[in-house]
């Protein structure tokens, strides 16, 4: 299952982050702070999965951005990896070539989105049309 | 209104705060207005507000000031508020809270509204953050959401039920059926909840693992719809259609598939058909195979089909995309332990792997090579292996190093090739292999005694290029010492090019070890014990070995200095016996090494212990040379009595004149109660603190036990005086087996009035590491109405100290 969904840009500010497993918030910041370590500072010749104590690291960079997720070890790293890229598309439908700022301001849709796709650890989802269909009723009855 | 506008002010303001200060200022002025409008009763921006709190969470500030303004909006009647207060409780609250149990009511009404929306809001916190007892109440609720309501409740009811079954894995019975009747269902949403419902439920109880074998054919059926239907708008993903869907029935299959002949063959072909269909050019349809090679190898399927596995790993091997790489060398690992063979095909590739850029994957490539090493093809391997322990990064040198140890251990051809490797790896890299290295070469170098002239002049010779790396010269400065008779000879040997070497050209690489600054101090030791034991086998340079030796008397450093000191004694005062001391060292087995390094513990304190026990015979050898000539003086001379009152350090004295041979039987020195019969003795079961083991002619001797723990004891000798005349120059001496080490503190006094009016006490501590049958014998010395006395008592059972 899906541990955590991390989004962070390049300076380290956490963007968006998604816990499926209950975390303290104490243990968060440095949880986090580990993770944008192991994946930041990695060079491009490298894979993009990391074994990080106990539980394993996917993440893609995206211009600014590193969408790092944390797996457990029966998980299918490909399977996450098209995942993420999965989401970065469905993001980029919903906000006409997504950027970090847009993430950023509209934080609360991106958590809609993510809610659509990932629940409780596992996929829910995958459709982009399906996966949007429950936040345009939602704008659609904020402009109405 | 939506809630992001006044959202996305407060980002502004936040991003715009130039340092960390000034940041954490601005969240507090929002955190304080956020409360006081909390406070206040209903009003319009309560949403707004709580997604700024969200923002603020996010960012790691404390935000639990917001939880019962969450259960609030979730209560309202209107969406946006609902959403927000939804969002909120699932980042905010966990079942450790108080407030979670307060929105229960509101999550079960909300689960029997009209619109599917606020339906699946609930749906989903309930699946985030529901307790056991919110399960169990709402249980009913979403069985009955799982038969018939829209697809869209559907998918996130079966994820919610996941949930529930994590929680309360009795309700698992209750799902049952609905999950059995939801794998008919079309929409790939609901399919995929339902699969992964089941693989849960499967994992929890084996009996339902054993009812839903009889739907692998169903889960067959729908993978072959998938591998062969056509392009499907909706769910295809580079070229397969919906991957994540295959992946999750490939995992159900596996786990259903498990040790199950039946179902396995069921599975099958179908297998057979992904594995050949799916293109693998994009990750999609890598990971399809991915999942698809790990299910052929956790079921029983046939040995055509294990091998397809494996060849779709090799090729996954050759592929540009290092992530595929490096899965597929993970997967190899699984699996070299069951299909050695099938991997062993794919060696050269493997092999290729350990030059690659990627630092993950070179260090699966070094633990695959590991494995894959056998007595067929450890050349050609260990070439690779050493080539790339010069080129590795640091933090795998070690991994590697002691990788090559194993497998030169293992399937060595020869001996002179094994000294080779091990060699090589030192001069590489030295300074990471375990501090053991050094005693087992050791040990292998005397085994092979037909290359000990190869060995000495391939060490000199690493030795004069390069002294940095420790263990190397430890290695060869011992060689040096035992064997440089031979490096001085040159005819015998099959070197290639025979080099002159002359006894002062060893005896100046041997100082430059004991001057450099790169040495450590256990590697000085070495080289003073070398050079001490190349007087014995050098002719001419005697006098300048005397004086290395007489130098090394007044270093800073004690254990050199006490070194320097005894072998200027060996010089001095021994000279008769320095030939027999510093003769050539039997043949030393694995296990008499073994058990002194027990003692060595981590690599940290490097002075003392490692070079001590690594070389019992030789220091040890030199000290009771010395000791036994005080034992001899005390016998010769009682009336001066010796504080110390007995040898210290392992071993004991002779009782006899010096009959001895030190050196070329050194286990005989030290292990003085060998002729004594060895039965062990039982141990009283009730004993008295303090047993009396001699009792003569009026002086008693006691004996009592502190501290029973195996390996170290305190033994608290206490002698008395019952007789009418006084007794003085009380002397107690003790002796111990071999392995068993004696420290004597200083005796309370040395004399004992009469009558018992006074005792003398003392202390001695044991060291019984290797817990042989520990046994004593205790000498007793004293003047008594102006004539010496002499006894001797030998102690075999130790009283146990009562509980």
């Amino acid at each position: 299952m899906i541990k955590f969904v991390l989004m962070v840009n390049r300076q380290g500010q956490t963007r968006l982050s998604r816990y499926y497993q209950p975390v303290e918030l104490g243990r968060r910041a440095a949880l986090e702070a580990d993770v944008v370590r192991g994946c930041l500072y990695r060079k491009k010749e490298e894979c993009s999965f990391v074994e990080h104590q106990d539980f394993k690291l996917v993440y893609r960079h995206y211009a600014s951005l590193y969408i790092v997720v944390g797996i457990t070890e029966s998980e299918n790293e490909l399977s996450v990896y098209e995942l993420v890229h999965n989401f970065v598309e469905v993001l980029d439908k919903y906000f006409s070539r997504v950027s970090e700022l847009d993430i950023m301001f509209n934080m609360d849709k991106v958590h809609i989105i993510l809610d659509e796709m990932i629940q409780n650890g596992h996929v829910v989802e995958t459709n982009h049309s399906r996966i949007l269909a429950p936040l345009s009723a939602l704008d659609t009855l904020a402009h109405s | 209104m939506s809630p992001s506008v006044r959202l996305q002010e407060m980002i502004r303001v936040i991003r715009s705060a130039r340092t960390q200060g000034e940041e954490r200022g601005v969240i507090q002025r929002e955190c304080a207005a956020i409360r006081a409008q909390f406070r206040q009763a209903d009003n319009g921006g309560r949403s707004h507000n709580l997604a700024k709190l969200l923002y603020v969470h996010m960012l790691g500030y404390p935000a639990h000031f917001g939880q019962m303004e969450c259960v609030r909006l979730i209560a309202s009647p209107r969406y946006n508020e609902k959403r927000v207060g939804y969002l909120g409780a699932m980042m905010l609250l966990d079942e450790n809270q108080d407030a979670s149990l307060l929105i229960t009511n509101s999550i079960k009404n909300d689960l029997a509204h009209s619109s599917q929306y606020v339906q699946s809001l609930a749906l989903c916190t309930l699946a985030c953050m529901g307790s056991a007892e919110m399960c169990r109440d709402l249980a009913p609720e979403i069985d009955r959401l799982l038969r018939a309501s829209s697809s869209y409740i559907k998918k996130k009811a079966t994820l919610c039920a996941v949930h529930i079954v994590r929680k309360v894995p009795e309700l698992g019975e209750l799902f049952t059926p609905a999950a059995r009747a939801l794998l008919a269902e079309k929409n790939h949403g609901v399919l995929h909840g339902a699969v992964i419902l089941i693989t849960e439920l499967c994992e929890r109880n084996a009996q339902t693992l054993v009812q839903f074998r009889e739907a692998v054919p169903e889960l067959v059926h729908i993978m072959r719809g998938l591998v062969t239907s056509g392009y499907s708008p909706e769910h295809t993903v580079a070229g397969i259609s919906d991957p994540f869907l295959q992946v999750r029935v490939l995992r159900l299959l596996r786990i259903l598939g498990r040790n199950n002949d039946t179902a396995s063959d069921a599975m099958n072909d179908l297998l057979a058909q992904v594995a050949t269909n799916t293109d693998s050019s994009k990750t999609a349809g890598s990971a399809v195979l991915y999942e698809t090679v790990l299910t052929v190898m956790d079921i029983k399927s046939e040995s055509g089909l294990r091998v397809l596995a494996v060849n779709i790993l090799g090729r996954f091997l050759l592929n540009n995309d290092r992530n595929i790489r490096y899965i597929s060398m993970t997967s190899l690992q699984k699996i070299v332990s069951t299909d050695h063979n099938a991997v062993q095909r794919h060696r050269g590739t493997i092999v290729d792997c350990l030059k690659d850029q990627d630092a993950s994957v070179k260090r699966r490539a070094l633990e695959l090579s590991l494995a894959l090493v056998s007595a067929i093809n450890i050349r050609s391997m260990m070439k690779e292996l050493l080539l790339f322990l010069s080129t590795c990064p640091p933090e795998l040198k070690s991994h590697a190093a002691s990788g090559i140890f194993n497998a030169a251990e293992r399937y060595s051809p020869s001996q002179r090739w094994h000294i080779d490797t091990i060699l090589h790896v030192l001069i590489t890299a030295g300074a990471d292999v375990r501090d053991e290295t050094v005693p087992n070469l050791i040990q292998l170098i005397t085994n092979a005694s037909q290359l000990h002239c190869y060995t000495v002049h391939k060490l000199y010779r690493a030795l004069v290029a390069d002294i940095s790396q420790q263990p190397l010269v430890q290695v060869a400065c011992w060689c040096i010492g035992e064997y440089g008779d031979s490096l001085l000879q040159q005819g015998e040997c099959e070197e290639t090019e025979p080099i002159q070497v002359t006894e002062d050209d060893i005896l100046d690489a041997l100082e430059t070890v004991l001057q450099s600054h790169m040495s450590s101090p256990a590697t000085r030791g070495f080289a003073l014990t070398a050079t001490m034991k190349l007087s014995t086998r050098i002719t001419e340079n005697v006098d300048r070995i005397r004086s290395i030796v007489s130098i090394y008397g007044s270093c800073m450093d004690v254990e050199l200095q006490q070194r320097a000191v005894e072998y200027n004694a060996l010089f001095k005062k021994y000279d008769h016996m320095r030939a027999a001391v510093l003769e050539k060292m039997p043949v030393m087995d694995r296990s008499s090494m073994g058990q002194t390094n027990g003692e060595s513990g981590g690599g940290g304190v490097q002075e003392l212990e490692p070079t001590k026990p690594k070389q019992p015979e030789m220091v040890v050898a030199p000290q009771p040379a010395s000791q036994v000539c005080d034992l001899l003086d005390l016998l010769g001379d009682p009336d001066e009595p010796s504080l110390l009152g007995g040898p210290l350090g392992p071993g004991g004295a002779p009782l006899g004149p010096a009959g001895l041979m030190p050196g070329s039987a050194g286990g005989d020195l030290l292990y003085l109660l060998g002729g004594l019969e060895l039965t062990p003795t039982p141990t009283p079961a009730t004993a008295p603190a303090a047993v009396t083991v001699y009792d003569k002619s009026g002086v008693v001797l006691k004996l009592s036990c502190e501290r029973p723990l195996d390996a170290s004891q305190t033994i608290t000798l206490t002698a008395t005086n019952t007789s009418d005349h006084d007794i003085s120059s009380l002397t107690l001496q003790a002796a111990v087996p071999k392995n068993v080490q004696l420290q004597m503190k200083a005796p309370s006094g040395d004399s004992l009035p009469a009558r018992s009016s006074a005792v003398v006490t003392q202390t001695v501590l044991l060291n019984n590491p290797n817990k042989v049958s520990l046994k004593m014998r205790v000498r007793l010395s004293y003047t008594s109405q102006g004539s010496p006395f002499q006894d001797t008592v030998q102690i075999d059972s130790f009283p146990t100290p009562g509980l």
